[in-house]
């Protein structure tokens, strides 16, 4: 039960891009339709995921035990970027097709801050490897939401009168915020 | 002399990251709250800008070119863990506000992305002067949001209070949603303000 709370709030209540600020860069850039979108989500999951489980590893069996928790940082992002690295050479090998949907999005995803962010606050909160698992999952899944969302938004947008000094950024960046001000309704569901 | 003064103050206008190129956006929204939180994290982005320009700048014949990015985010990394320890040490308030958001300057689009189109094919001190620049932009822009979310949001600006006692606030600016809405608004206002310096050029 513990989990799915904290599924769900990772998910929806405390969702990365809307609530937290993680990520705001694909967000912005990869939202233009929904097919990309999409795709951005199911990698930027899966990179999510793997990564969680590598940092926790790091952290509990060589940084905590040698002492060096200032490496945090720099231990961290250069596992995440060999990683992405990793993973786009092992789609690439065993699933050409998946490797092609997903494209520019996968090389991109090292410099998503949600990733970073995400292992720093597996360790800040103390949690369990099941735990940051589970949390990586709701985390991804919430990301995807929020991007494919943005996406339908967006190509509608492209069809509405707006006026000039609004076009493209700032209007996506207001419509965010409603989107931020529906998900603020999920507040009191945990 | 004209062309280092160019390049320091490109990044506060022609190409300031934020309102101007849309990068390294996720500390703008996260973090400005209050005034002072915007000037904190812009000054700790300014501070690992400036350093990591100059020693890229500084290793830029040394640094092989196929393995320039990891070595660049190494770079980073390290100016950022200083900057973490440091703020940890002497500013604990502020470093407890800005939190998750201090390590993360490592995946800030504008730091790396100065080391590779700048600082790795420039002089080092055209590259400090472009780091100062982009640093004081980014503040600057960091710095006009939050105060424009904290006055509608608590009524005050830097902790003054500004707002007769009981006055309404809107609370919202305060909230995520603040955020988007308020970046949305004031980069609508440096368009036109952007379409009127073009207009009266030409």
């Amino acid at each position: 039960m513990n989990l799915f709370l904290l599924f769900l709030s990772a998910l929806l209540v405390n969702n990365f891009v809307l609530v937290r600020f993680l990520g705001i860069c694909p967000f912005m850039g990869v939202s233009k339709d929904v097919d990309s979108a999409f795709g951005m989500g199911v990698a930027t999951t899966f990179v999510m995921v793997v990564a969680a489980a590598v940092t926790w590893l790091i952290e509990h069996f060589i940084l905590a035990p040698l002492g060096l928790p200032f490496l945090q940082t720099m231990a961290f992002i250069l596992v995440i970027a060999a990683l992405v690295q990793l993973v786009e050479m092992f789609i690439h090998k065993t699933s050409p097709g998946l490797y092609k949907a997903m494209g520019i999005f996968l090389p991109l995803i090292t410099t998503n801050c949600a990733i970073l962010g995400l292992a720093i606050m597996a360790v800040q909160n103390a949690y369990t490897f099941i735990q940051s698992v589970i949390f990586a999952l709701g985390a991804g899944l919430g990301f995807t939401l929020a991007l494919v969302l943005m996406a339908g938004i967006r190509e509608e947008l492209r069809f509405a009168d707006i006026p000039e000094p609004l076009l493209g950024a700032p209007i996506a960046f207001i419509c965010a915020g409603l989107l931020s001000l529906a998900f603020s309704g999920f507040a009191g569901l945990i | 002399m004209a062309r280092l003064w160019k390049n320091f103050v490109n990044g506060l206008w022609n190409e300031n990251p934020t309102f101007r190129i849309m990068i390294g956006l996720c500390p703008v929204l996260a973090v400005t709250t209050e005034a002072i939180n915007g000037i904190g994290m812009g000054l700790a982005t300014t501070f690992v800008l400036v350093c990591s320009s100059a020693l890229v700048s500084l290793l830029r014949k040394v640094i092989p070119e196929k393995v320039r990015i990891p070595a660049y985010i190494v770079v980073i990394a390290t100016f950022v863990t200083i900057v973490d320890l440091f703020m940890n040490a002497y500013l604990p308030d502020l470093h407890q506000v800005l939190g998750l958001f201090i390590p993360l300057i490592v995946v800030n689009c504008i730091v790396l992305g100065r080391a590779e189109a700048f600082a790795s094919k420039n002089s080092v001190v055209s590259s400090i002067l472009d780091g100062l620049g982009m640093g004081l932009g980014f503040t600057w822009a960091l710095t006009v949001l939050a105060a424009v979310r904290e006055l509608l949001g608590s009524g005050s600006i830097f902790g003054w209070k500004l707002a007769a006692d009981g006055a309404t606030t809107i609370g919202v600016m305060s909230l995520p949603p603040g955020a988007f809405i308020t970046l949305g608004i004031l980069m609508a206002l440096m368009n036109m303000i952007a379409a009127r310096q073009k207009r009266r050029a030409s």
